[in-house]
């Protein structure tokens, strides 16, 4: 449900929940037919799975990232949202790794009968959504229902998923979205945005509603008008957070910065590093290439044809005939960077990244996105230096 | 909406060549429509695949698909004899658009790309009052591997030139690059529309000469081919740059294409 009519953000549609009111959340939803899913602990790991009740959450818990490094750690104050990017995101849901797209079988006298697959009857609530990923959904939304050809699967997911946001108090070391304007602070597109508060006065959380589904469950909710006093330590950390970014973007236009970078020297400087596993595109949120595989049973006279994600960093990613267009590293590399920043645009109307570092995280060799575009910025510039030097 | 292909009846599947055949296609049930010269359909081989096919024909609900068979699917579909069933999807991508070019006819074809210019030739010459002059030049490996031989003599208005690349006994005609034919034929460049297709070094080399001569980039039309699985710009793999060539293409201005090509790898 995506924002349709938002109800107007007062102070009066906003109140706070305590944990029992997390609870009921869950609850609710979980009345109302939603399989709930959000952030819990496995495996060392804050995945996101779905919930059967709140106590599941990943209280007390918190990550440690850096380039190449993921690490859960114990927090001493209890917050249940105070981590950022997991090895997951909302597209495992919603544009699952592995879908069947339709079945057809054959009969004896070579007439084919196809039959497309039911609609998935799952109605998701996503509880936890992270700014940044709010955007990354927005991003996958244009890309799969937004052009002449609207992507059945991912759609029927989609219109019956309910968004809970959490905004961001605790970014990591490998965050950047204030770069790339998705976050710390909720954009439009929730049905319900919570703000984690966690001081002398107690463990809360500061909800508003952005959809008129989402004030209908807040009504149901255990709640108490917001104070000032909340509302207020809501913002400051929200604030305080976008100051605390662990990572930027070059002061550029990285739409220009790619168009402009496609013969650079730092390709072949990141193509030497990049082993080219395509771990930074099953991570990301918002990448979405697929293949498609069509099998037969046995009697040959069963197909079906499944569709599954699959990487451009794949050298049968660009396969012809004649050999693939994409042979070198170096040019693949460029092909998931400059389409991310730059021609994401052209195609799609918004850039790819939305800053979530995932990518930064999940690279078995710690290469940085935002490294990357630094440096291909620096070569522009000096590449304009010595331009205007030559031109003295 | 995602559709599923819609099974079409094989009614027809002639020898173009030693590993090239046109299959004609009925639909079997519900049937597709909106196919342009340009733009193509995705055909499913059962249980083995599917893979982008121009439309090669179009008349009286008939649908003609040349296919080279090169690999699992396109072999498969040139095994298809008359009776079986394939699936089609589309149609996909941007159409020649021969009713904006007033002028004189430019249509330059290397091998299979012969295939998607047929529809549009075949519908210049119904229309000869609306365009200029028509010239049709085609390069074809050997003069085995020339597709629609029978038809060829009608096209030329005033000129269809054919050249190979390696010639066979008996072959009288020309041989060598496609671009050498170009001095035979009869258009004026400033108000020419040029329709390439064929191998990407063809395409590159013949717009390359082409702007030369005087045509401007957007009058030259290229079909550019692409790695491409789903056709509805949800898969990822047909990209050039800023472009989507299932959406955005195969058919672009080379005014748009010139420098996409021009990266190597891209
Ligand atoms: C817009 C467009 C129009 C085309 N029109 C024609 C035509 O009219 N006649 C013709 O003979 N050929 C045409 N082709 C080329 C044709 O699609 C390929 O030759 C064919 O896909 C090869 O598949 P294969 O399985 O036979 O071979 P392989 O090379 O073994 O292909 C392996 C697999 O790659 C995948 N694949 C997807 N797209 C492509 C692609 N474009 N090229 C290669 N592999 C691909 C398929 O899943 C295929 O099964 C066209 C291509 C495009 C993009
Ligand atoms: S490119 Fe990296 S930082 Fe950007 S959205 Fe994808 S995973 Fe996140
Ligand atoms: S950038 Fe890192 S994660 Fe991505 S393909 Fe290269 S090595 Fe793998």
């Amino acid at each position: 449900m995506a924002a349709a009519t938002a109800p107007p953000d007062t102070e009066e549609s906003r109140c706070v929940l305590d944990r029992e009111g997390i609870d009921a959340l869950v609850r609710e939803l979980r009345a109302d037919g939603h399989t709930v899913v959000g952030p819990t602990v496995r495996d060392s790991a804050v995945v996101l799975d779905e919930l059967a009740g709140a106590e599941e959450l990943p209280w007390g818990w918190g990550v440690e990232l850096e380039a190449g490094h993921y690490r859960i750690v114990r927090r001493t104050d209890g917050a249940g949202f105070a981590h950022s990017a997991g090895p997951q995101s909302w597209k495992n849901f919603l544009h699952p790794e592995r879908v069947r797209q339709w079945t057809a079988d054959r009969a004896p006298d070579g007439t084919m009968t196809v039959r497309k697959e039911p609609p998935s009857p799952v109605s998701f609530a996503f509880l936890g959504v992270r700014p940044c990923d709010l955007s990354a959904v927005r991003i996958q939304d244009r890309v799969m229902t937004g052009g002449r050809h609207r992507d059945d699967a991912y759609r029927e997911r989609r219109t019956g998923a309910f968004l809970i946001v959490v905004e961001c108090t605790e970014p990591g070391a490998t965050c950047f979205c204030v770069s790339m304007d998705t976050g710390p602070a909720a954009h439009p597109g929730y049905d319900l945005a919570l703000t984690e508060v966690v001081d002398e006065a107690g463990h809360r959380f500061l909800a508003r509603a952005g959809t008129p589904e989402g004030a209908e469950l807040l009504r149901r909710l255990p709640h108490r008008p917001a104070d000032e006093a909340t509302s207020g330590a809501a913002r400051r950390s929200v604030e305080d957070a976008a100051g605390r970014m662990g990572r930027t973007m070059p002061p550029a236009s990285l739409r220009e910065l790619m168009a402009g970078s496609l013969d650079a020297a730092r390709w072949d400087d990141v193509a030497a590093r990049c082993l080219t596993c395509g771990n930074c595109t099953m991570a990301c949120p918002t990448c979405f290439c697929t293949t498609t595989e069509d099998v037969t049973d046995l009697t040959g006279d069963h197909a079906e044809r499944w569709r599954r994600w699959e990487s451009c960093y794949d050298l049968d990613f660009s396969h012809l005939p004649g050999g693939s267009v994409r042979a070198s590293p170096r040019s693949r590399y460029r092909q998931w960077l400059t389409h991310k920043l730059g021609t994401w645009w052209d195609q799609f109307g918004s850039s790819g990244c939305v800053g979530c570092g995932r990518c930064i995280v999940w690279c078995p060799v710690g290469i940085d996105i935002t490294e990357e575009a630094h440096a291909l910025h620096q070569e522009g510039l000096r590449r304009q230096d010595g331009r205007e030097d030559g031109a003295r | 909406m995602t559709a599923a292909p819609l099974p079409y009846r094989v009614v027809g599947n002639r020898a173009e060549s030693t590993d090239t055949r046109t299959l004609e296609l009925e639909p079997a049930g519900e049937a597709l429509t909106g196919f342009r010269p340009g733009r193509f359909a995705m055909l499913y081989a059962f249980g083995v695949g599917e893979i982008p096919v121009s439309v090669a024909g179009l008349r009286h609900g008939v649908l003609s698909h040349t296919v080279r068979g090169v690999g699992a699917v396109s072999r498969a579909l040139c095994a298809m004899r008359p009776g079986a069933q394939v699936g089609v999807r589309g149609p996909f991508g941007t159409e020649w658009d021969l009713a904006s070019a007033d002028g004189d006819l430019l249509v330059v074809a290397g091998g299979i790309g012969l295939a998607p210019l047929r529809p549009l030739v075949r519908a210049a010459l119904s229309e000869p009052e609306a365009h200029g002059r028509l010239n049709v030049l085609i390069g074809a490996r050997t003069p085995q591997d020339l597709l629609y031989r029978r038809e060829l003599a009608a096209w030329g208005r005033p000129y269809c030139g054919v050249t190979v690349d390696r010639p066979a006994p008996g072959w009288e005609g020309e041989v060598g690059v496609v671009t050498a034919l170009l001095d035979r034929a009869s258009f004026t460049p400033q108000d020419t529309t040029a329709f390439l297709c064929g191998p990407e070094v063809m395409i590159r080399a013949t717009a390359r000469e082409l702007r030369h001569r005087g045509i401007p980039p957007e009058r030259i039309r290229i079909s550019l081919e692409r790695n491409m699985h789903c056709a509805t710009g949800h898969c990822g793999h047909c990209q050039l740059g800023p472009l989507l060539l299932c959406r955005d293409g195969p058919v672009v201005g080379y005014d748009r294409a010139e420098p996409l090509l021009a990266v190597r790898e891209l």
